[in-house]
């Protein structure tokens, strides 16, 4: 049996920097999960189309499930598991829990970053922009009407707030 | 779902891409991944080597030379989308790019990658035929320039050479004319089960010159010659728009049906396309 080519990548996830081994076939979603146990991002449709996987790299929002660990080499990821600070949930995160935005969860964490990714360009989105920036991420139980409030709201407070998150 | 196993290259240069490609039969390049990468899972497409390009920076860009607008193949969907540069002249380029998928997929999603897999219902193929696109190619012999007109070569097919790769798209100057793509989507997907891209050049109230193109009907983009010959010198109002917009399906003899869309209902969506493309265009 031949012995698998692996390749050495490194990447900065949630502000920690990791440099481990993969077989290139490796998705960056599987490596994201199984190696560095950070299991916030889901594997859903596995087709690029429900956006469960969800993940920032560089801030913008993509699915890991179509994206290869070795093409993310040297990347700036930040999963869901990086947006709380110490025990202060994410201005996001606050608003899904507040305006009841999730009901099972599964696809809660790719919704809000990609949330977070509208958020950046767009600091005060109405609910048409809100709607379309999230058409990746697909819900198959609460519904959209307070996914969209709550990213209504918390891009309120982040704009309180002054933007610094 | 996992790809099947492969031999990983990144090349840091198109020179060293091209070589790769050369040197290894059954290579494939990758470029934002988002239409190969889904085939693999599905062993439609079963690679045994990549060549990755996606760090080969000078690929992206958006710029004019020469009066024509310039894209490098790997620019994202998203970049062209927001780029002022491409908004201002060539308008059915930056409405098809935003149409593409979602947010994440326009993130990575790259215009080279896009036209050389070929979909036939994919978004850019109408505008790259209606604007009179060229697609900038290296191969192992040098550049070469394809007319948009001849790139397409049937279902997920391309007139590339196995060692080319794209490296830009050149567009035309828009010389006083309009552009803007039109399109149904497959609510889903997000794939075009009709688009239509339109260039309009108005005089007054009457048409000067037309270029029109429509994605998803067939197994490659089509030209809308006859729609073009009845628009040129006609009024661009309701009437005139809505005579020459039952042209739209002469003489296409292969029009797609498929779960999605019956030939007739095919037919028919280009029609209403084919009108609100060039009323808005036109106006």
């Amino acid at each position: 049996m031949t012995r698998i080519k692996m390749t050495r990548i490194r990447m900065s996830v949630n502000g920690v920097e990791h440099t481990h081994e993969v077989e290139a076939r490796t998705l960056l979603v599987h490596f994201l999960r199984e190696t560095l146990g950070l299991t916030g991002a889901h594997v859903g449709c596995e087709t690029s189309i429900c956006g469960a996987c969800t993940v920032l790299i560089g801030g913008r929002a993509v699915k890991s499930c179509t994206r290869l660990a070795v093409q993310a080499d040297g990347a700036e990821i930040t999963t869901i598991e990086g947006l709380a600070s110490d025990d202060e949930l994410h201005p996001l995160q606050q608003s899904f829990w507040d305006d009841h935005g999730l009901q099972c969860g599964f696809c809660t964490p790719g919704t809000i970053l990609a949330a977070h990714d509208l958020l950046t360009r767009n600091a005060d989105p109405d609910d048409a922009e809100i709607r379309h920036a999230l058409e990746g991420n697909l819900c198959r139980c609460t519904g959209y009407q307070n996914i969209v409030k709550a990213v209504r709201s918390a891009a309120a407070s982040m704009r309180e707030a002054g933007g610094t998150t | 779902m996992f790809p099947g196993e492969f031999e990983y290259h990144r090349a840091t240069s198109t020179d060293e891409a091209v070589r790769l490609l050369a040197d290894n039969d059954g290579a494939k390049l990758l470029a934002g991944g988002h239409s190969l990468l889904p085939m693999m899972k599905l062993r439609l497409a079963v690679p045994t080597v990549l060549v990755d390009i996606g760090s080969i920076e000078e690929l992206a860009f958006v710029r004019q030379d020469n009066g024509d607008l310039v894209i490098g193949s790997m620019t994202t969907h998203a970049d062209i989308a927001a780029s002022e540069t491409v908004a201002a002249g060539h308008g059915a380029l930056a409405e098809a790019a935003a149409s593409i998928g979602d947010v994440q997929v326009r993130n990575l999603g790259t215009i080279g990658g896009s036209l050389a897999h070929a979909d036939p219902a994919a978004d850019y193929a109408a505008a790259a035929l209606a604007l009179d696109a060229q697609i900038e190619v290296l191969g192992p012999d040098g550049e070469r320039s394809i007319a948009a007109a001849d790139f397409f070569a049937g279902l997920l097919t391309t007139s590339l050479a196995p060692a080319e790769l794209i490296t830009g798209v050149r567009f035309p100057g828009a010389g006083g004319a309009t552009s803007v793509y039109e399109k149904f989507a497959q609510p889903a997907s997000g794939f075009a089960i009709v688009g239509v891209a339109a260039e309009i050049k108005a005089d007054g109230g009457s048409c000067a010159a037309a270029r029109i193109a429509a994605t998803g009907i067939s197994d490659r983009p089509v030209r809308l010659s006859q729609v073009e010959a009845a628009l040129v010198g006609a009024a661009l109002d309701d009437d005139g728009i809505a005579a020459a917009a039952e042209h739209a399906d002469a003489g296409l003899t292969d029009v797609r049906s498929d779960m999605y869309a019956a030939q007739d209902y095919r037919r028919h969506l280009l029609g209403v396309l084919v009108r609100r493309a060039v009323t808005r265009a036109g106006s």
